[in-house]
């Protein structure tokens, strides 16, 4: 025996033959390479990931103050907020996490825009983060009805509403999901048990999967370079860097970083100037009155406008549809034969940075009132929505793009 | 039949067989879990008629009942609010003057006013796109949203509009006239949720 490894502590031998350990670690930690030219943009899936914790151990917290009844739902929340000690930090800690849970991903979601990472071999890890998206917004819908306030009665009054639009079985379906024939306690009781166990556990599975893929096939990164293309003599690529400590240590700052921008808004400004709790919200559900305006969290802006933006009701609901759908097939519909933005041509920088600003004049859009200003200015953010996917197998093809250095560039 | 051979029609018909008992067996255990989605019979029972005294209700006013946890609006027309919904200039702004969508009012409320008496609406006040309670603006003056606006109701969710007998005016995402719930009157009485004594 001439290794210069120190043996295994007998425990940790022990444990090995009955458990994968040492060999998972290594798999997805010690020997998992990552470009080493990842930038700020990566930390994203990482905070993605501290969110979701923030969220499941405040949910968990919050459950036990909470009672799920249409008659005592917003009393146990102000109950919550004024006598449970700390009760109004950790509810702050779980709302404001919901916002900053859309604004991470949504921000991880450009990164792959931006750096082709949905490209092939990445498919499958793109379709798997489109089903953590879509459940997210499931779980935060349904979360924001917790609360039984005018905004959750009448926000869950028109998504549900929503279904109805389907022909033929549209009355019969919003009946099953409602429970009844108007939004009620019952609804309420359902989405408690489907935000608090179902769809928790349905996220945790796809970000299992999600991680999976992700490591089944590596990281890609700002060049959009297949690492694994150069290696040195021990098989190790030479353009990647163990993932720990590296991106978790060495990531470190930018944790630190957002989570005083987090703790900054939990003690500062809780209510997102309206955006992340709205102030309707503060006002217990009426079912006989609707509130003057009401709007959907700004996490789903885009789609609420493109929604208003069709004068027809089963037209809107489905271009609503498709403007998630679409989402999901993006990796067929990149025909470009770069990953990068960095070597794509010019057509394809400017309607990434289009369709970026015209998402987030959706987002805007969608919680401003009904003008005929604001109706035209969504119909033209949803052409350049739908515009961007739907030419790109057009606008990819045409342009030249730059080759493709064979390692990566030291950023 | 040979003990080492393998007989590969007999073991797919098997994996079939087994296959779509289990399909059948899914959807039995599903059954149950599906079904309890449904209104409950409690739910259902909640639905019972609801009388109102509509005497001092006086022209111009509205009343907001709750049937079923539905807003059920009881509005007062005045004689001018009613002439204004025969006129010509209204009735072409709008996408089914006639009521012919036969869903959405009983048959005694398919005529012009959608009433059973020409003063008193009786409508739903749940937007028919995607289910707000449209807002009551009687005025007849221009509006941000309308600027020849006769009087009606305006959804602030999305913009619908609809006359002071809840017919639906064109080019509004909502698809259809507001419901005409069944109701009927008896002297000050209004009873909303049932028509026959």
């Amino acid at each position: 025996m001439s290794t210069n490894k120190p043996a295994k502590p007998a425990f940790m031998q022990w444990l090995d033959q009955r458990l994968p350990v040492t060999s998972a670690y290594e798999k997805h930690m010690s020997k998992y390479y990552a470009p080493v030219n990842l930038n700020f943009w990566y930390v994203f899936g990482l905070l993605a990931t501290l969110v979701f914790a923030n969220q499941i151990l405040t949910g968990i917290w919050l459950t036990m103050s909470f009672v799920p009844s249409a008659d005592e739902a917003f009393n146990s929340v102000e109950y919550i907020m004024r006598d449970v000690d700390m009760g109004w930090l950790i509810r702050y800690m779980h709302s404001t996490g919901a916002s900053f849970f859309f604004i991470v991903v949504y921000l991880h979601m450009f990164r792959g825009i931006m750096y082709g990472s949905y490209k092939k071999p990445r498919e499958l890890i793109w379709v798997f983060g489109m089903l953590i998206y879509l459940v997210l917004m499931a779980e935060g819908f349904m979360g924001y009805v917790l609360p039984w306030g005018q905004m959750s009665f009448w926000g869950a009054q028109v998504i549900i509403s929503l279904f109805g639009a389907i022909p033929v079985i549209g009355d019969g379906l919003t009946e099953w999901i409602r429970g009844d024939f108007l939004i009620s306690g019952i609804t309420l009781n359902r989405f408690f048990a489907l935000h608090v166990i179902a769809l928790p556990l349905v996220l945790a599975l796809l970000v299992v999967l999600h991680i999976l893929a992700l490591h089944e096939v590596g990281s890609n990164n700002p060049d959009g370079i297949d690492i694994k293309k150069h290696k040195d003599e021990q098989g190790k690529p030479l353009d990647g860097i163990p993932f720990h400590p590296y991106y978790t240590l060495g990531k470190l700052p930018m944790i630190i970083i957002f989570l005083f921008v987090f703790c900054g808004v939990i003690f500062f400004f809780p209510e997102g100037g309206g955006y992340f709790l709205e102030h309707a919200n503060f006002e217990p559900a009426n079912p006989l009155k609707t509130p003057a305006h009401i709007a959907p969290t700004w996490y789903y802006g885009a789609f609420y406008s493109i929604l208003r933006a069709v004068p027809d009701k089963l037209m809107g609901v489905i271009a609503m549809g498709a403007a998630i759908a679409i989402l999901f097939v993006l990796p067929w519909l990149d025909k470009s034969p770069v990953l990068s933005w960095r070597y794509k041509g010019w057509m394809s920088k400017t309607a990434i940075v289009v369709f970026a600003l015209a998402f987030i004049m959706l987002s805007y859009l969608g919680g401003q009132p009904v003008t005929d200003l604001n109706t035209w200015l969504a119909r033209f953010g949803s052409v350049i929505y739908f515009g961007f996917f739907l030419l790109m197998p057009i606008y990819t093809r045409m342009e030249t793009t730059k080759p493709v250095p064979e390692r990566v560039s030291a950023k | 039949m040979t003990q080492d051979g393998v007989n590969k029609g007999r073991r797919r018909f098997l994996y079939i067989a087994t296959g779509a008992m289990g399909a059948v067996g899914a959807v039995g255990v599903a059954t149950p879990f599906v079904r309890s989605w449904f209104p409950s019979e409690k739910a259902k029972a909640i639905g019972a008629p609801v009388t109102v005294d509509i005497s001092r209700l006086e022209p111009g006013e509205i009343r907001t009942v709750e049937w079923r946890g539905k807003p059920v609006f009881v509005v007062r027309r005045t004689e001018e609010a009613i002439s204004t919904l025969k006129s010509e200039d209204l009735m072409s702004r709008l996408s089914d003057p006639q009521s012919e969508v036969a869903s959405q009012q009983p048959e005694y409320a398919q005529n012009p006013v959608r009433a059973r008496a020409e003063d008193l609406l009786v409508v739903e006040g749940v937007c028919t796109h995607l289910g707000c309670s449209p807002q009551f603006i009687p005025s007849v003056e221009p509006q941000s949203f309308d600027e020849n606006w006769m009087g009606g109701f305006f959804c602030p969710c999305h913009g619908s509009r609809f006359d002071m007998a809840g017919r639906v005016f064109s080019g509004v995402p909502a698809p259809t006239n507001l419901v005409v719930p069944p109701h009927m009157i008896e002297g000050a009485m209004l009873t909303i949720g049932e028509d026959t004594v």
